[in-house]
């Protein structure tokens, strides 16, 4: 009995020390790709001087931060500008504990793990309330406001849009969300779900703080919004958590929508040769596709108005979540 | 044993922390504590295995309810509310109060006689998934109390919204 419980700990600490340093140098690459993809887009080259096309400019920048001076403003509260950049960071790889990467492979194989990822996710809006409010400063304080009325107000869009998944898979656990898809020839709920999918995707752009939505750290007014009096290493745990929270939100992109590791049984039937990829390739494509949009639309859109973004997640994405869930369950419960 | 253990500790966690809440000089403080017990209520409800309840107590409370809570906060002039009594003059009476309270449910307590067992065994909410089972109880058997809940929230809703116009009238 005492073996086997030893060995099961062992073998969760292994899975834990996988994905999260998969996913914390999946981090640092994201932001080499990001100003990769956004200097091509702008006719520019991007980082080319550390390294062979500046591959090694993450590391670079991850040296250079971790050994910056850590400064604590002197009318700030403390405690709370201590705690404040860990919470986000925390909260966020949580959520990678439920995220089932191929076949077999989730560390917590958990029935709410749909819920317990949203949870999550909510949790992250307090590192910047936290900092906002303990930095005593304005451009601080003022980020951290905006970006908590819009992480509330785009959480209920997010909660509604996945609805629509729940409804047609039956369950809330994220693998047999993955298997329900199987049922359809073309794999996926993209295609009956279309207006969830692009419900969901608008309300990850605002949850995770990207452009068009980065008015919380809108640098033309805020200087950088709630973390503008952060420096070093605790500035560079909230840069981590927005792109974790980026990789978070693809990931339930392509398990709620795009069939998670597994290809459309149509494509596998035309190609069985493909069916010999492990499904891990497959998701990370995927997810690579999402990451990929997120910086396509931040080089092509400009920032939004505050009370444009507010009327669009309560006017329109709500309602548009809303409808989808009526006729989805009409649709689930007629046929 | 280790379950009685696990008891304990949230026990004496959710009244130590609730002490804290209610004694702290800055009112930030006292949500931010207030996080931590909500923390702690889901974990009592993992513990009773009613892990939906734990995760809407996470997405709703400490999600939604304690951020509006923060913001309102936030916009006090903390510097006043630091140096303001935490506490007004009849503290003694409500504390005697209280005290009575517990000594009445104290003396309740040997009385106390265990219902029959119900069909929600641990083993059957297992078997159904604890979301499913509270689904299909809240839906089918107890269906008009939900109804009659929604619909006071509702008012609420329709309420706030009445409120907040009529001041962008003025």
């Amino acid at each position: 009995m005492i073996p086997e419980f030893i060995y099961t700990i062992i073998v969760i600490l292994l899975k834990i020390a996988v994905v999260v340093g998969v996913t914390m140098l999946h981090v640092a690459y994201a932001t080499y790709f990001e100003r990769k993809v956004i200097g091509h887009m702008q006719v520019r080259l991007g980082p080319m001087r550390v390294g062979p096309h500046g591959l090694l400019q993450p590391i670079a920048d991850g040296i250079k931060l971790f050994f910056k001076e850590d400064i604590i403003p002197a009318e700030a509260d403390k405690t709370v500008f201590k705690i404040a950049p860990i919470v986000p960071v925390f909260a966020a790889l949580s959520a990678l504990a439920v995220i089932p990467f191929f076949e077999g492979f989730v560390i917590a194989d958990i029935n709410i793990g749909l819920l317990f990822i949203l949870a999550m996710s909510s949790l992250g809006a307090y590192g910047i309330v936290m900092a906002g409010w303990s930095s005593n400063s304005k451009y601080s304080f003022l980020g951290g406001l905006r970006s908590s009325a819009q992480v509330i107000s785009y959480e209920v869009a997010i909660g509604l849009s996945l609805v629509g998944v729940m409804i047609l898979s039956g369950s809330l656990n994220l693998t047999e969300i993955v298997k329900a898809q199987q049922q359809f020839r073309h794999g996926m709920f993209l295609f009956p779900q279309f207006v969830a999918y692009f419900v969901f995707m608008v309300a990850a752009f605002a949850e995770t703080n990207r452009a068009p939505f980065d008015l919380p750290e809108a640098e033309s007014e805020l200087v950088a919004g709630y973390f503008a009096e952060y420096s070093g290493m605790r500035f560079a745990l909230f840069f981590a958590a927005e792109y974790i929270g980026m990789i978070i939100m693809s990931s339930i992109a392509v398990l709620c929508f795009w069939g998670g590791w597994t290809l459309p049984p149509a494509l596998l039937d035309a190609a069985p040769a493909l069916a010999v990829v492990p499904g891990i390739v497959w998701f990370l494509l995927k997810v690579y596709i999402h990451i990929f949009l997120f910086y396509w639309v931040r080089a092509s859109l400009p920032r939004y108005r505050y009370d444009r973004l507010m009327s669009l997640g309560w006017k329109v994405l709500i309602p548009l979540a809303l409808a989808n869930i009526v006729v989805t369950s009409l649709v689930k419960f007629f046929l | 044993m280790l379950s009685k253990l696990f008891f304990g500790y949230f026990a004496v966690v959710l009244v130590t922390l609730s002490i804290v809440i209610i004694t702290r000089k800055n009112p930030v403080h006292s949500v931010l504590w207030m996080l931590v017990m909500f923390f702690h209520i889901a974990g009592l409800y993992l513990f009773l295995n009613a892990e939906f309840l734990a995760a809407v107590q996470l997405i709703l409370y400490a999600g939604a309810i304690l951020v509006l809570f923060l913001f309102v906060i936030m916009m006090l002039n903390i510097k006043e509310e630091v140096t303001a009594k935490r506490f007004i003059g009849c503290w003694p009476a409500g504390a005697a109060l209280g005290v009575l309270f517990v000594v009445m449910v104290a003396s309740t307590l040997p009385v106390f006689q265990q219902g029959p067992p119900g069909p929600f065994s641990i083993e059957a909410i297992k078997s159904a998934t604890h979301a499913k089972a509270l689904g299909t109880l809240l839906y089918a058997e107890y269906l008009f109390p939900f109804e009659i809940a929604s619909l006071i929230l509702l008012i609420a809703i329709v309420g706030a919204v009445v409120l907040a116009k009529k001041g962008s009238n003025e």
